[in-house]
Formats: C-alpha cells, structure tokens, sequence
C-alpha cells in the first residue's frame, strides 16, 4: 500500500503552526492507543468464545484504522475509514456471515459453539441412587427463599442456602438455640419450618438446587428423610467425540450437531456444524418445502412486476392529464400525499378499512353493490388487496417521475407527428411511451428490485396469510420470499431455522444482483465512476 | 389537408378540447379523493370519541380529542416513550450518518489514491444487498457485539441505530460525490496555496458549498430510519424501549378493532412530522430521491 497516494493532491505542510501538528500527532496516537487496547481485548474474547468470523472483521478494522491513522501516504484514508469500517462492519460482514450461516444448521437447539454445548451439558447435575446421604431440616425466609440444614451419616452439620457454597458447622450454637439433635430453633433471618410445615412444600423444595452450582456441588432433596449430594450427569469424551449419560451409561455420538444416542434420543443443547450445501438442496429433495416455496417465488415475481406495472402506468396517467392542467401543483401535493406518509402507518389503516366484517370499505361495497370481497381470508383476494394497497402507496412517485420526464420531452417532435398526420394514441403510443421507458427504465427495474423484497406491505397487510395448508414450515398465499426468510427465522410458534432462512437470503440475493446488473448495463452509471 | 378544413376541424378542436378539460379536472377529482379518503378518514376515525371500528362513521359526532388523550395516558402502550425513542434514532443515526458520510465522500472526490475506482464501485455493488436480507445475519451480529459492548446488544436503542448508520451509506457516499465532483477544485487549491489546511477548507469551504445535498441527504436518512420496521421488529422487544412504527403495530396486533380510534390518533401522530418535512421540503427530496435512485 505503499504507492496509495502517488497521485494524490499536494498535502500542504502546516507550515505556519507546526507545534499544533506535533500535538495533534501526540493525541492522535493516545486515541489510537486506547483504540488498540480495547480492540485488542475485544478480538481475544470473540476468539475464545469462537466467533471466529466477527473477530476477524474487527481485526481486519484495527489494521486499517491503524495503517490509516500511522502512515502519512493513507492520508486521504482518514477521511473515509469510519465510514468504511462501518460500512464493512454493518453491511460486508452481515453479507459474508449470511453465505456462511447458509451452509450450518445454526437454529435455535443449536445455537451454541460445541465448547459451549459441551460446558452446559457437563454442569447438567443428577441425583445419584447412592452417594453421601443427608438428614434435612428446612429454613424458610420471610420472602419465600429456602435454606437447609444438613447432618450427615456422622453426625457433621452444614447449613446451605441455594448459589450458595456448603457451609461445614461446627458449633451449632453460633446460630442460637439448639434442639434435642442439634438442630436450631431459629436461624437469623429464617424461620424452621416443622414437618406438616414441610410436607405441603416438598415438591417445590425437590426442585431447588441447593449449593453452589458452578462448582458442581449441589445438594438436592431426595425424599422426606434424606438429601444427597449430586453428581455431574454427563461426561465428554475428547478422543471419541462422544457425551456419556453417566447416569444411565447411554453414550451420545453428534450427528449433525446435536448429540444422539443408537435409539435415537438426543440431549438439549445441540452446537452449530457446517452441513454443506443442506440448506440448498432442500429446495429440490423435499417436495413438501419446494411445492409451497415455488408458489411463493411465482408469487414473488409476479408481486413485484405487477406492482411496478400498476404504480407506473397509473402515475404516467396521472401525470400526463395534469400535465397542462390549472392547480396543477395543488393538485399534486394532494396527490403525493399517499406517498408521504410511512408506509406502515397506510397499510395498518387499509388493513382497517378492508376489514371483513366492519371495515368501511366492506361496508360501502355491501351496501352499493351487494358483495364485499374476502380481503384477507381468500388467497386470491388477499393478493388483490395487497396489489391495491401498494398500487395506492406507490403510484404517486411515479407520477412525480412521469411528470419530471415529461416535461423533458421537446415538444419539436410531436409537431412533426402532427405533420405526419398522427393521432393521440398513436403519438403516446410511439413517441411518449417509448421515449418515457428509456428515461425512466433504470427507475423501473430500482423500483422491482425495492418491490420484490418488500417486506412491509405483505408482513402489515396479512402477515403473509391465509396460510397454505399442509406445508412443513409455516408459509402463506401472500409471503414473498423474504417474507418467508423472516418467518423462518423469527416466526415464533415453531423452532427458529437461521441456516435455512440464510440460504433462502443467499438466493433472493443472487436474484437481485441479477437485475441490478442489467439495471448498471441500462444507465451509465458504472461509467459514472470513471468520468474523474 | 387544406387549410380550409384545418380551421374546420381547429373549431371543434376547441369544443373538445374543453370537455377534455372538464373530463380531466372530474378525473382529478376521483384520483384525489382515492388518495384523500383513507386520510380524511383515518382523521375522522381519530376524532370519533366511541373509538372502535365498527360504530365509526365519516363525519362523527360529538368529535373530539378523546383519542388522543387516552392514548397519551395508557398506561399499557407508552406512545410518547415510543415517540420520542424514534425521534432520537432517528435524528442521532442522522447527524452521524451525515457527517460520516460528507467526510468520506469529500475524499473521493478530493484525492487520487490507489483502488478508487475499484473502492466507489465495491461500495455501489454492496449497496445492492438490502439489509432485510441480512436480517438473521445481523441479529447474530448485535447478539455477538453486545456480549462484550453493552449499548449494541439486542434489545437496544442504540444497538438498532448502529445498525442503521450503516443503512444508507454506500448509496448516499455516490450522491454526495456527485455533488462535490460539481464544486470547482480551484476553490480549494487556492485555499490551500494560502496555507489552509484539507480539514479547514473542508469546513470553511466546500461545506457550505454542498448544504444544499447535505440537507437532502440528511431529510431521506431521517425519513428512513424513523419509518423503518422489520429490524426494529427483529432487534427490539421490551414495551418502553420500541420504536413508534413498531409500537403502532403491536398495538394494533393486540387491539385492533376495539381501540381503533386509539390507533388512529396514534398513526396520525406519528404520520405528521414526516408529511410535513415532505409537503415543505417536495422539490428538494424530490430531486434528491429520483436522481438517488438513477444512481442506485
């Protein structure tokens, strides 16, 4: 990098007041310094915690800010490089992390590195049949926290509070007075609770892990008479990559990320693996997945076309009869006004207003023509609700477009037509449309792309329903696909799929990137760049 | 033809031409009442003190600011908190985003360094992949983050407008070097020939110059950040920490037909500040929004 600025402009020495730049140097470096430890604290702890990826970002943003900011040939990198590393923080590295989670199962049971899942299983503690065996008495605080007092086998006190490490008694004096077995009456801050106290509660005493359970010493109440001290129930194997129930002896393999036995049990947590190109091919090997998200990709395309079809050719209508036309900027900003409001607050108000039963519309439509359409619960109709929705959203800038282009059009040419005798129509047909595609084109396919990942009228305006029947993961008539991404990823109800929902994300893209280059071929906007 | 029959027709032309006039101003009137309606209705529907979907009419009765009272002291939905958080994502991620990227693309339009060309047309291709997509990509990312830096966890104000700074850069970089491309470079170097440094002509001189797509910048930044919705819906959960675009929808989701009168003030309230910005400002954001998109 080090020929970065042979052709940049002349830096001028600060020639009048040069102590200012060696103290602006000297506060550059100290912010840079505590830049760089901060960094690298943040980057150790990413690694060892594996987020591999995230951790190799920040590395990259450390260097470059630091080469920026230490070398004087990257001058004009100092200007940029905040903006850059957000830009490569926020936008590249959420690209590259989606192509990678699109070839792992990463989904909400396997979240976890396998380090992770290993550390959580291994604390998992169970009561064993035998083991060092307590009589207990229970403590009750005034706000409902237990405490126990033990004695072992040999007479040995302890007292033991829940997250709290077994406290050894020697003298149970110290806590006041005592019973005929050694036992206080009374602890400070607790009251002893006597065995009808006690019976009523057992259950919820069984459920409480006294004891400190980082350190794996817990002690839990095994029945009425006697408490025992726990034991780790799951044991991993480095060599053979297995988990061991010893409990039970089952051993547990991982397959595919989560630990299952030869009877197929598996144990919770599972970790993230890569599964290759899994995600992918679940598209064309389960039929039940491919069946509705080919309805959704058709619907996806037709979705975008038609609303750009739609909002086009009724904001040119628009435009071209108020082109001449008196109050003509009244008119528009009465016009544009749809276009203003934030989409989410117009979609929930349409929402309203079609509402099946007590909407207003369904109310004029039954009272005017009798029938008012299923907005919302028929496939079809939803669709035509949407398409309306966003045909009202959308329309007014193209008639903003239209209009700008309009008036582009010199008006020479259609004197011409007139000397060749042609009609309206045949002049807006030949002449208007024509020469209104190729100034607006580049605006049409922006608008498809926006339009076909349009999350916020499909999610608003019925979430994506009415549902279709019978698909393994929940999909609707009116999802698109991004649509469905979300749903896959934060729908809720069923296990959230981040792998899955990634590779859909990687294929919406390629899509997009597909259009946007014929969209870059259209204008010179590649060219653009080269110009200076 | 004969010039003859060129009158002729002229006269009926006339005649036409005024039908055509009465049609197109009737047709006017049609378009705008499909664009008023559901506006003047949603007012009406604010205004009307029974509140619920079904008994609403167009013109209510009794009308008043019932709705609006009640919705500003729920004590379920904090509608001012949710406001007000908008506000201040909304005009922070603008001030930053402005100002990082004027920096940025002052220097691609100021300096000759290695890999420009290269560096401009990357950020343009990247712009390509819409942030939605990315959705699960970037929760992940927050959830990382914030184990280690507290104010980018989920669930955060500030972790949402980090995200967003990074929303409208690449694209915003090329309209504003497009803009600075257009401010002479003599301006500066007889500047800097008298002893001005890159920083203070900068401040002193181009700026001023490139207000004008600055503030357009700006008002489009302010504009989507306050109205964005699916990764305010992803990133935060807890009642008083929501923004108000998804606050109104969960309201909604929980109330719909019976507080509607409720919603409605509420969409109102949060409709105002951008239609005003954009009635005002029209041929600014206009311009800005059709040259952005040839753009991008």
């Amino acid at each position: 990098m080090g020929t970065t600025s042979a052709e940049a402009l002349p830096v001028k020495p600060e020639r009048k007041k040069p102590s200012v730049t060696i103290s602006g140097m000297f506060i550059r470096l100290i912010i840079l310094g505590i830049f760089d430890i901060f960094a690298v604290w943040l980057i150790t702890s990413m690694f060892l915690d594996g987020y591999f990826p995230l951790a190799i970002i920040i590395v990259i943003i450390t260097i470059f800010l630091n080469v920026s900011f230490l070398r004087e040939g990257m001058y004009p990198f100092r200007w940029m490089v905040v903006g850059l590393s957000l830009m490569l923080l926020i936008t590249v590295y959420p690209i590259i992390y989606t192509v990678f989670l699109s070839f792992t199962n990463y989904s909400d049971g396997n979240l976890l590195t396998q380090q992770q899942a290993n550390d959580q299983l291994e604390k998992q503690q169970y009561l064993p049949e035998s083991g060092v065996t307590f009589s207990w008495t229970a403590f009750q605080t005034p706000d409902g926290d237990f405490a126990l007092w033990l004695v072992n086998a040999d007479g040995q006190s302890f007292f033991v509070k829940p997250g709290e490490p077994l406290q050894e008694v020697t003298n149970p004096e110290e806590f006041g007075a005592v019973d005929g077995d050694g036992i206080p009456l009374e602890i400070e801050g607790y009251t002893r609770l006597n065995r009808l106290q006690t019976v009523p509660l057992i259950d919820t005493l069984a459920a409480v892990d006294f004891g400190d359970e980082t350190a794996g010493d817990v002690v839990r109440i095994r029945n009425l008479d006697s408490a025992s001290q726990t034991v780790n129930r799951y044991q991993y194997n480095e060599a053979t990559d297995t988990m061991t129930d010893l409990a039970t002896g089952t051993v547990y393999t991982p397959v595919e990320g989560t630990y299952t036995a030869d009877d197929g049990s598996m144990l919770n947590p599972g970790f993230w693996v890569g599964v290759g190109t899994k995600n992918y091919l679940r598209f064309f090997t389960s039929p039940a997945i491919a069946g509705p998200l080919l309805q959704v990709t058709i619907w996806n395309f037709v979705f975008a076309f038609m609303t750009v079809f739609t909002t086009f050719f009724l904001g040119l209508f628009t435009a071209m009869l108020f082109n001449d036309l008196k109050g003509k900027k009244i008119i528009r900003s009465l016009l544009i006004i749809p276009y203003t409001i934030p989409s989410l607050v117009t979609i929930l108000v349409w929402k309203g207003m079609l509402n099946e039963q007590i909407g207003v519309l369904t109310g004029i439509l039954e009272a005017t023509i009798g029938y008012s359409p299923p907005w919302f619960t028929d496939p079809t109709w939803a669709k035509i609700g949407i398409l309306l929705v966003n045909l009202w959203l959308g329309y007014p800038y193209f008639m903003l477009v239209c209009s700008g282009a309009l008036q582009g059009i010199p008006d020479d040419i259609y004197s011409a037509a007139d000397v060749d005798g042609a009609g309206a129509w045949a002049k807006f047909w030949r002449l208007t449309l024509p020469l209104l595609l190729v100034a607006t084109g580049p605006l049409l396919i922006a608008s498809f792309t926006f339009n076909f990942n349009n999350f916020n009228v499909i999610y608003l305006y019925n979430e994506g329903g009415p549902p279709i029947a019978g698909a393994p993961t929940p999909v609707g008539h009116t999802d698109i696909l991004i649509s469905y991404v979300f749903k896959l990823a934060f729908g809720g109800a069923r296990g959230a799929d981040y792998g899955f929902a990634s590779a859909i994300s990687i294929i919406i893209f390629a899509i997009v990137v597909i259009i946007t280059l014929f969209q870059f071929r259209y204008t010179n906007m590649w060219e653009a760049g080269d110009d200076v | 033809m004969s010039s003859i029959s060129y009158r002729k027709l002229s006269g009926s032309e006339k005649r036409r031409k005024q039908i055509s006039r009465i049609i197109r101003y009737l047709i006017a009137v049609i378009m705008i009442i499909f664009a008023m309606f559901p506006v003047l209705w949603t007012i009406s529907a604010s205004l009307d003190p029974t509140g619920s979907l079904a008994t609403q009419q167009l013109i209510p009765e009794n009308a008043s600011l019932q709705n609006y009272q009640a919705l500003l002291t729920s004590d379920i939905f904090p509608y001012l908190t949710w406001l007000w958080n908008s506000l201040k994502v909304a005009v922070s991620v603008t001030l930053l985003s402005v100002f990082i990227t004027t920096a940025t693309a002052y220097a691609f339009s100021r300096f000759r360094f290695y890999g420009r060309q290269n560096l401009l047309k990357s950020i343009l291709l990247i712009q390509v992949f819409p942030a939605t997509l990315a959705m699960v990509a970037i929760f992940a990312l927050l959830q990382q983050l914030g184990t280690y830096i507290p104010p980018l966890r989920l669930n955060t104000l500030t972790g949402l407008g980090f995200i967003y700074l990074g929303g409208a850069m690449g694209i915003n970089i090329w309209l504003m070097k497009g803009f600075f491309d257009t401010v002479p470079k003599d301006i500066d170097e007889s500047a800097m020939v008298d002893g001005a440094s890159h920083w203070q002509t900068f401040t002193r001189l181009i700026f001023p110059l490139v207000r004008p797509v600055v503030i357009v910048v700006g008002l489009l930044t302010f504009i989507g950040t306050y109205s964005e919705f699916v990764l305010a819906r992803i990133i935060l959960k807890s009642t008083e920490n929501l923004t108000v675009m998804v606050g109104l929808y969960i309201f909604q989701n929980n109330q719909f037909a019976q507080k509607w009168g409720e919603f409605t003030a509420g969409a109102i309230m949060a409709a105002v500040p951008i239609v005003v910005i954009y009635l005002l400002l029209q041929d600014y954001i206009v311009g800005g929004l059709t040259s952005g998109a040839v753009k991008g």
